[in-house]
C-alpha cells in the first residue's frame, strides 16, 4: 500500500521502510533551476509537452465518434479547470452551470438576433459573461465557504426558470438553428487549443506573485487583508477569470450544437466539474482537466450500459475516492518527482 | 509625549449583550511603545481588532496621525500603516515559507513606498525572513508553511505584518505558545524596530517580557480601562492586582 513518509515503523516489526528521494532538478531546488543538460530540461519539458502531443495525436487518429467525445472532454476540462482556479482562490462553487449557461445563451442570443459569426459570438460570450457572472456573484462575495456555495447553487437554478416563466431568450424552446462550426476539424483545433490555452494560462497565473495573492486569500484572507490588499477586489477578479473560460465552454457547446436551451443551466454542470476534480485532484488546475478526460469518455463508454451506466460511473467515483484521495494529478506528479526506495530502520 | 500617532477615543463595542470594549481612550506618541494587558475576555484583542477595522466600533473614534480612519475598510487602514499580527498564527500553509512574505510584499503600500526598484520579492522575502530569525542558508525558508514548527511560525506572522513597512504594529500576543529560548531571540527584534522609531502596541501575557520593551501599560479588565501609566506602579495598583490575580491577591 501506499505510505506516507516515514510509514508506520512503530507499530509493525519490519525493519524496512520506505523513503522517498527527490529525482533530478528537483532535488536540488524548489523553484532554482539550473539546467545543466538535455537530459534535464527534458525532465521539466516532458510532462508539460506529454498533454500537448497526446491531445493532437489523439485528435488526428480517433474515429469520428470518438473525435466528438474528445472535443467535450476538452471543454468540460476547461470547465473544470475554471472551477478549480476559483478553489485556488478561496471560493467553492457548487454552480458551475451558472457560467456555462450564461456563456452558452449569450452565444446564442449574439447569433440568434444579429447573426454574429462563432468567432466572434465565441470571444464576447467569454468576456461578458465573465462578467456578468462577476457582477452577479459580487454581492456575495464577502461570504465565506459554505454560504458562498450555496448561492452558487442556487443562481443556475433561478436563471432557468426565469427563462421558463418570461418565455424569454426562446423560452422552453430554446434557441436552434445556431450557426455550426465549418467542420470537425475546426472544432478539434479549437477546442483543443482553447483547453491547452487555459491549462498553460491557469498554472502560469497561479505562479506569479499575483496568483501567490489568490491563495493567500485561500488559507488566510485576514493576513491578506491586513497587508493592504483588497481580499474581496482580488476574489473578484478571480471570479472574473474563471467566468470567463466557465462561459467560453458554454459558447463552444452551443455553436457544437446549433443549439443552446434551458439544459445549459442543468445540475450536470456544476457536478461534473467536482467530480472531476476529486478524481484529479485539487488545487493543481491540471488535475481536474486529467478528470475531464477521464470522466466524460468514461461516461461514453458506459453508454451502452443504459440505466445501469450512472451506477457504474458512481462505483467508479467511490474507489477513486477511497483509493487515491490526493486525486490522480498529485499522485502521478509525485511518482514522477520522487523515487521510493527500502532503507533499513535501525530499532 | 510626542505627537500622537494613535488616538483612541471613548472605543466601545457591544457584542450582543456582551460589552467588549467599554469607552476605552489612550493615546500612543509617535515611536513610543505601549503595553495592553489584563485577564482573558477582558477585550484587548477586540481592542485591536477596533483600531486595525476589523471590527466597526459601535461608538467612539480612532484616528491615525491625526486622521480618522473609524469604518475604513482594515485594507486601507494597513495601506496607511498600521499592520498587526493575529493571535493565532495561520500562515499560508500551501506555500513556501518565504512565498508567505511575497503575499504582503505584493501590497500597494509596498509598491509606492519602494518605487519599482525594489528588485525581486523573492529575495526581499528572504532578507525578512533572516531579520526575524529563519537561517538564510538553511533550507527552512523554502519548505513549506504547513510543516514549520510553531516558534517559526509566529516569527513568520512578525515578518508578514513587517512586510508592508508599518509605522504603527499590534502584536496580539506575539510570545504565547514560545520557548523561554525563542522569546529571548525575539525580544532583540522588537526592541530593533523601536530604535527604528516604530510605534508599538504589544497585547501580552508574558509580563516580565513586556516591562522590559514598552514605556506604559493600560490595563483593561470587562471592556475598560482600569490603569495606565509605568509597568511598575501600574502593577503595584490594587485595582490591578484583584482584577489580574483575583480578589485573594490582597494579602
Amino acid at each position: 500500500m501506499r505510505s506516507r513518509g516515514s510509514g508506520c515503523t512503530g507499530m509493525n516489526k519490519s525493519r524496512t521502510r520506505k523513503e522517498r528521494v527527490d529525482r533530478g532538478v528537483k532535488a536540488r531546488s524548489e523553484d532554482v533551476f539550473a539546467l545543466s543538460s538535455w537530459r534535464e530540461i527534458l525532465y521539466l519539458l516532458a510532462p508539460r509537452l506529454l498533454p500537448v502531443l497526446v491531445l493532437f495525436l489523439l485528435a488526428l487518429v480517433l474515429p469520428v465518434y470518438w473525435k466528438k467525445v474528445l472535443v467535450s472532454s476538452a471543454i468540460f476540462g476547461i470547465l473544470a479547470m475554471s472551477w478549480d482556479f476559483l478553489v485556488c482562490a478561496g471560493l467553492v462553487s457548487l454552480g458551475q452551470a451558472l457560467f456555462f449557461g450564461v456563456g452558452a445563451y449569450l452565444a446564442g442570443t449574439f447569433h440568434h438576433l444579429w447573426g454574429w459569426p462563432w468567432w466572434l459570438t465565441l470571444p464576447l460570450a467569454s468576456l461578458l459573461g465573465g462578467g456578468i457572472c462577476t457582477l452577479l456573484l459580487a454581492p456575495v462575495l464577502r461570504l465565506r465557504g459554505i454560504y458562498f456555495s450555496m448561492v452558487t447553487l442556487v443562481l443556475p437554478l433561478m436563471l432557468v426558470r426565469i427563462i421558463e416563466a418570461t418565455k424569454a431568450l426562446g423560452g422552453t424552446e430554446g434557441l436552434s438553428g445556431i450557426q455550426g462550426f465549418p467542420g470537425l476539424g475546426v472544432e478539434l483545433v479549437l477546442s483543443v487549443g482553447m483547453f491547452l490555452a487555459a491549462l498553460f494560462g491557469y498554472r502560469r497565473i497561479l505562479g506569479t506573485d499575483y496568483g501567490l495573492v489568490m491563495q493567500g486569500i485561500r488559507d488566510n484572507d485576514r493576513s491578506v487583508i491586513s497587508s493592504g490588499i483588497n481580499a474581496h477586489w482580488f476574489r473578484a477578479q478571480a471570479l472574473f477569470l474563471a467566468g470567463c473560460m466557465g462561459a467560453l465552454a458554454g459558447a463552444f457547446m452551443t455553436h457544437a450544437y446549433m443549439f443552446v436551451g434551458m439544459p445549459v443551466f442543468a445540475l450536470d454542470y456544476s457536478i461534473l466539474p467536482i467530480t472531476a476534480a476529486v478524481v484529479g485532484g485539487m488545487g493543481s488546475i491540471a488535475g481536474p482537466a486529467l478528470g475531464a478526460f477521464i470522466l466524460v469518455p468514461l461516461s461514453e463508454a458506459l453508454r451502452a450500459l443504459g440505466a445501469l451506466r450512472i451506477v457504474f460511473y458512481g462505483v467508479f467515483l467511490v474507489i477513486f475516492i477511497v483509493g487515491l484521495p490526493e486525486g490522480l494529478f498529485h499522485y502521478l506528479k509525485r511518482k514522477y518527482h520522487q523515487f521510493e526506495r527500502w532503507t533499513a530502520v535501525e530499532s | 509625549m510626542q505627537s500622537p500617532i494613535l488616538q483612541v477615543r471613548e472605543l466601545t463595542k457591544d457584542f450582543g449583550g456582551l460589552r467588549a470594549v467599554d469607552r476605552v481612550s489612550f493615546e500612543l506618541g509617535e515611536g513610543e511603545s505601549v503595553g495592553i494587558i489584563g485577564p482573558n475576555g477582558s477585550g484587548k484583542t477586540t481592542l485591536v481588532n477596533l483600531i486595525t477595522g476589523f471590527v466597526k466600533p459601535d461608538s467612539g473614534e480612532v484616528r491615525f496621525r491625526g486622521k480618522v480612519i473609524t469604518g475604513m475598510p482594515p485594507y486601507c487602514i494597513a495601506r496607511m500603516g498600521v499592520a498587526r499580527t493575529f493571535q493565532m498564527a495561520r500562515p499560508f500553509y500551501n506555500l513556501a515559507a518565504y512565498k508567505n512574505l511575497v503575499v504582503p510584499l505584493f501590497s500597494p503600500r509596498v509598491r509606492s513606498l519602494l518605487g519599482g526598484g525594489y528588485g525581486d520579492r523573492d529575495t526581499v522575502a528572504l532578507d525578512l525572513l533572516e531579520e526575524v530569525g529563519f537561517e538564510r542558508d538553511s533550507s527552512v525558508p523554502y519548505k513549506p508553511a504547513s510543516v514549520l514548527p510553531h516558534g517559526y511560525l509566529k516569527r513568520l506572522e512578525l515578518a508578514r505584518c513587517l512586510a508592508i513597512r508599518p509605522d504603527l504594529i499590534l502584536l496580539d500576543e506575539l510570545f504565547s505558545g514560545l520557548s523561554l529560548a525563542e522569546v529571548a531571540s525575539t525580544v532583540p527584534i522588537i526592541e530593533k524596530l523601536q530604535m527604528e522609531g516604530r510605534s508599538l502596541i504589544l497585547i501580552e501575557h508574558r509580563l516580565r517580557e513586556l516591562f522590559r520593551i514598552v514605556d506604559r501599560v493600560i490595563v483593561l479588565n470587562f471592556g475598560q480601562k482600569i490603569a495606565e501609566g509605568n509597568p511598575r506602579e501600574v502593577m503595584d495598583s490594587d485595582e490591578v492586582k484583584r482584577a489580574y490575580l483575583g480578589t485573594e491577591a490582597d494579602g
